[in-house]
């Protein structure tokens, strides 16, 4: 990871704190929960690699602050999905895929950290039918980029939404992989 | 992001160490995609691959073909029995004729050592070898050192042992080549006549009596013997061999250690291996076919990455 992603570029300037993101984690898992009650019939995805912070989040606080006893926590690689195979200068590389129950008849909800083009969540629709046929798929992003979109694809919750030009980049840091919980934006 | 070194898949020879990894790690994935309830995925839905087999496989050829369709390539196969190459035509125009109908990757065995690599400076495709005489058969050596890896954890520092006809066999060439590159120790054992003189210069040792080559191995990788490919008398009976080189059951209990054994098929039953050590718990036979399908997408996958 070059150094401008550590903080110590110029152009960039913090979008969410740790704070604010603690607050909307807690918000996004409250109209999960108004809409799911016992996770009963829900399952939950993260789209890899990053969706799986989000996921794992979400699924902590409804577990340890609302009570919610069982949730089934998968995670999604759809890097063998995507639309863009060949066309970059370099070889897409897969992260792990772990789902180890049955989507059949389930509600999914796909969970990831930015929203921009939409090509992931296509790819991630397609790539969720293999695991059988939900009865209802629902998108769940912590950021979502407006006006950026290259596919007629919305989610149903957001944590904030970000008016972000096409050089700028949205990046999501996760306290247990990059050391502190910030959202930047970055100019590229 | 890492890719491979090559742009083809000739021998093992002409991969490193990454290469290897990366392709274990591809095809974990893969794998995990081959036991899902819809097992294909759309990577690549706009290449053509031919399998152009100029020698019998059932095996490879099988597993060629599922990991294509796994993986949506479009297929077409060539078997030499049925074309126009018993009429004379040239391996490389029969190659350029396939291609001229728009193929992107050649899966290609062939009897005569170095086809793949001929034919990869000749026609413009990629070019997986699924065996080249007695040369190099790579993707047969990297399932069998993944599935040792599965198996054991990891395969450097293991003691594997290569039992039969070393001299006319690309398996164990190819295996020998790969599981040096991962750090294995490899000793190979047969009948001298078996045993090509200079094989020590690849870094193996040679050990003639079966029972000591297994109790000091973890992995014992039993061959066939190739008599397809026997020209002269190498050793005195079928029989014999089997007496001297065949593992059966109890030889197996009289060792010291629980050890693996493997086999990459078709198996002799009775020859190298009886049923019951084919059959037994400790054979991961089966399971070398199953990552088969595994690592061949992997190669592809990775491969077809490379065309633009």
């Amino acid at each position: 990871m070059s150094l401008k992603f550590r903080g110590l570029h110029m152009g960039q300037k913090v979008l969410l704190s740790s704070k604010e993101i603690n607050i909307i984690l807690h918000r996004l898992a409250c109209q999960l929960l108004e809409n799911h009650l016992d996770f009963k019939e829900t399952v939950l995805v993260g789209i890899q690699p990053r969706g799986k912070f989000v996921a794992d989040r979400l699924a902590k606080i409804l577990k340890e602050e609302y009570g919610v006893s069982q949730i089934d926590l998968g995670y999604l690689d759809i890097t063998f999905y995507r639309d863009d195979f060949r066309r970059g200068d370099k070889t897409l590389e897969a992260t792990k895929t772990s789902i180890d129950f049955l989507v059949e008849d389930k509600k999914v909800v796909l969970i990831d950290d930015v929203l921009y083009t939409g090509r992931s969540i296509r790819a991630a629709l397609t790539a969720i039918q293999s695991f059988g046929r939900p009865s209802e798929i629902e998108l769940l992003t912590l950021i979502d980029r407006r006006f950026s979109r290259h596919l007629p694809i919305q989610p149903n919750y957001r944590g904030r939404q970000v008016d972000a030009i096409n050089d700028e980049k949205v990046q999501v840091m996760w306290k247990e992989n990059d050391g502190k919980d910030v959202i930047y934006l970055i100019n590229k | 992001m890492s890719e491979l070194s090559v742009k083809h898949l000739l021998g093992i020879k002409y991969l490193n160490e990454k290469d290897i990894q990366l392709i274990f790690e591809t095809a974990d994935h893969f794998k995990e995609v081959i036991n899902r309830s819809i097992k294909k995925v759309p990577s690549l839905r706009d290449i053509t691959i031919a399998n152009i087999f100029f020698e019998n496989s059932t095996r490879t050829k099988l597993s060629f073909e599922l990991a294509e369709k796994r993986l949506s390539a479009d297929v077409i196969n060539f078997s030499a029995s049925q074309s126009s190459v018993k009429k004379g035509e040239t391996l490389i125009d029969t190659v350029n004729n396939i291609l001229s109908m728009k193929v992107d990757m050649v899966v290609m065995r062939h009897p005569n050592p170095g086809a793949g690599i001929f034919l990869s400076k000749h026609v413009n495709a990629a070019i997986v070898n699924a065996g080249d005489g007695a040369h190099e058969h790579p993707t047969q050596a990297l399932l069998d050192s993944y599935s040792i890896r599965e198996k054991l954890g990891d395969v450097a520092g293991k003691n594997i042992v290569i039992v039969g006809d070393i001299l006319h066999s690309r398996v164990a060439l190819s295996n020998i080549f790969a599981l040096k590159l991962q750090g294995a120790n490899v000793k190979v054992c047969g009948p001298k006549t078996l045993i090509p003189k200079y094989i020590e210069s690849l870094g193996v040792e040679v050990e003639t009596n079966l029972k000591k080559a297994l109790n000091w191995c973890d992995v014992a990788n039993m061959l066939r013997i190739q008599n397809e490919r026997l020209d002269i008398s190498y050793f005195p009976s079928t029989r014999e061999y089997t007496q001297q080189y065949g593992v059966n059951k109890k030889l197996l209990n009289s060792l010291d250690k629980e050890i693996v054994i493997m086999h990459p098929g078709p198996i002799n039953r009775g020859v190298e291996i009886t049923s019951d050590v084919a059959d037994s718990k400790q054979s991961i036979i089966l399971n070398q076919v199953e990552n088969g399908v595994a690592i061949r997408m992997a190669v592809l996958y990775l491969l077809a990455s490379k065309i633009k």
